[in-house]
């Protein structure tokens, strides 16, 4: 009985179809909640067929402060009560992944990796018309050749990253997939920003300030202790904990 | 087509101005046409290093506003042949540097010198941010110390990703480090940094180490660029530094190899 209803795979309660369905984006440059929610009040009159009944993508790829706080849930409220409903952020910092995530929000990558020098364009939200879908990434790998200084940040979305050049203290590497770096580390790596349990990590020399793998992290201060320092190793998580194992 | 080479750093007081006269200076004495422009809009001092203050009548902003000429604004050295100085004005804000305006006198600086040598304000704001936009070449002067060599770590980040030369995906911004107020004795007694761990954390092409010398103070209250002092060590350190610049293997001086004092730290820590 059971094994006649599993075969019958083509008579299942439901199917699985990908569609292209258009994204709003409302990209916040600041967030300051009374002007925000005036601004969206406005715009919703003036446009309500925008927003009302269609998916909207937060993007935060153009705050001017790109590690602006954003207190996720006052967002929410607001855009509820203009009958908006924000489904995702794009973008963003960690801090802000990990709170949209918290308010039950989903993170989609950035279009392209944000650099906090980037003068902001427009003071004020901007309402986008709905875009053509953008065609799905090869998953490629992200090479850099040159050193990451600090105050830089590299973000290989949806990609796994190399370095082959020193990264510097006060630098930051992000990745959906692996890192690799074949210079020394010593800046932050985190892998897996999206939730990719399976990243890893690999350093020829790991003298990091932080590494993190989907969201699990360990300090510098952590790493010096340990026999790893200044050694190739690899970093993964295994039930939840980051093990470091020599390579 | 001249060279165009900024003098930079991120911190302020490391020896970006004395380094910026020294270099201008060397490559004027060796037969090269020079300029060198204070980009320190609001408080400049090359001219008081170069001692020529009291003969400013126009400065770089009035050049970019077109309210004179170049000829009428450059200033020609005192001390040495194939030299101009374009000073800084000491009241105009900080924007009336347009990117328009100094790429305009850039290019028409470049028809009539080899090298001119940009020297930056300190920080990362607009001003440091014009001074580089445009280079050829960077030095980095940096200080022995940890929050100078973090400082230049983030302005090198800059010159890669900021600058005309990469926006155009030309070949990168040749980048130098100089290593200034360099005191191998408290490097010895590990007060300071040594060359080779500033040069593992930079990783670039060492351009030279100025020893912290008192002839920088004797040279610059007496308005006269210390490369002129040719017994000092500063002096000789700049123009190992100009002959590198320009091609020339000259041996490191004035390091003296921290070595042995590094050891010692090592084993007394373990005794
Ligand atoms: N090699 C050196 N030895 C001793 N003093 C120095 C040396 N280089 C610079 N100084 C001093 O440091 C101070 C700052 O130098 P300056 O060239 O004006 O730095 P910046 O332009 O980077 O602010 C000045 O008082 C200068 O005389
Ligand atoms: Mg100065």
């Amino acid at each position: 009985m059971t094994q006649a209803q599993n075969s019958a795979s083509d008579q299942s309660t439901f199917r699985v179809r990908a569609t292209f369905a258009p994204l709003t984006h409302l990209e916040l440059t600041n967030f300051e909640p009374g002007r925000f929610e005036r601004e969206l009040e406005e715009k919703a009159q003036q446009a309500p067929m925008f927003f009302r009944e269609s998916p909207l993508v937060l993007s935060l790829e153009r705050l001017a402060d790109p590690d602006l706080e954003i207190d996720f849930a006052q967002l929410l409220d607001i855009c509820q009560r203009q009958g908006i409903k924000p489904i995702a952020i794009r973008g963003g910092n960690l801090v802000h992944q990990t709170a949209a995530r918290g308010v039950g929000l989903l993170v989609l990558p950035a279009n392209k990796p944000h650099s906090g020098a980037e003068p902001a364009l427009e003071p004020a939200p901007k309402v986008e018309a709905p875009a053509a879908p953008e065609p799905a990434p090869a998953r490629l790998t992200k090479l850099i050749d040159h050193p990451v200084r600090s105050g830089q940040q590299i973000y290989a979305a949806g990609a796994d990253l190399i370095v082959t050049a020193p990264v510097s203290a006060g630098a930051e590497l992000l990745a959906d997939g692996h890192i690799h770096v074949y210079g020394p580390l010593r800046g932050r790596a985190l892998a897996g920003v999206l939730g990719n349990t399976e990243a890893r990590i690999f350093c020829r020399s790991l003298e990091a300030e932080l590494v993190s793998i989907a969201g699990q992290y360990k300090i510098s201060e952590d790493l010096q202790n340990g026999s790893e320092w200044r050694k190739s190793v690899q970093i993964m998580l295994r039930e939840d904990r980051l093990v470091l194992e020599p390579i | 087509m001249a060279r165009i080479i900024t003098v930079t750093s991120g911190k302020g007081g490391v020896g970006k101005t004395t380094t910026s006269a020294s270099i201008a200076t060397g490559l004027a004495l060796r037969g090269h046409k020079t300029a060198v422009i204070d980009f320190d809009v609001g408080l400049r001092n090359l001219d008081l290093i170069m001692n020529c203050e009291r003969r400013v009548v126009y400065d770089f902003v009035n050049v970019i506003n077109q309210e004179a000429n170049l000829t009428q604004a450059l200033i020609k050295d005192k001390h040495c042949d194939n030299l101009w100085i374009l000073p800084a004005s000491q009241t105009r804000d900080k924007d009336a540097l347009t990117k328009e305006g100094v790429e305009r006198v850039l290019n028409e600086l470049s028809e009539r010198v080899d090298y001119i040598i940009c020297d930056s304000p300190a920080g990362i704001e607009h001003g440091a941010f014009m001074a580089m936009y445009f280079a050829d070449e960077a030095i980095v002067v940096t200080n022995p110390e940890v929050s100078s060599v973090r400082d230049s770590d983030r302005i090198l980040g800059i010159l890669q990703s900021k600058s005309r030369r990469s926006e155009l995906e030309q070949e990168p911004i040749k980048e130098h480090l100089l290593l200034t107020r360099y005191n191998p004795e408290r490097v010895a007694k590990g007060e300071m940094l040594g060359v080779q761990d500033v040069q593992e954390i930079l990783s670039i092409e060492l351009l030279g180490v100025i020893p912290e010398s008192k002839a920088v103070l004797t040279a610059s209250n007496q308005g006269i660029p210390v490369i002129h002092d040719d017994k000092s060590d500063a002096g000789q350190a700049y123009a190992d530094a100009v002959a590198r610049l320009l091609g020339e293997t000259v041996e490191q001086r004035f390091i003296e190899a921290p070595k042995k004092g590094f050891l010692k730290r090592m084993f007394r820590g373990n005794t």
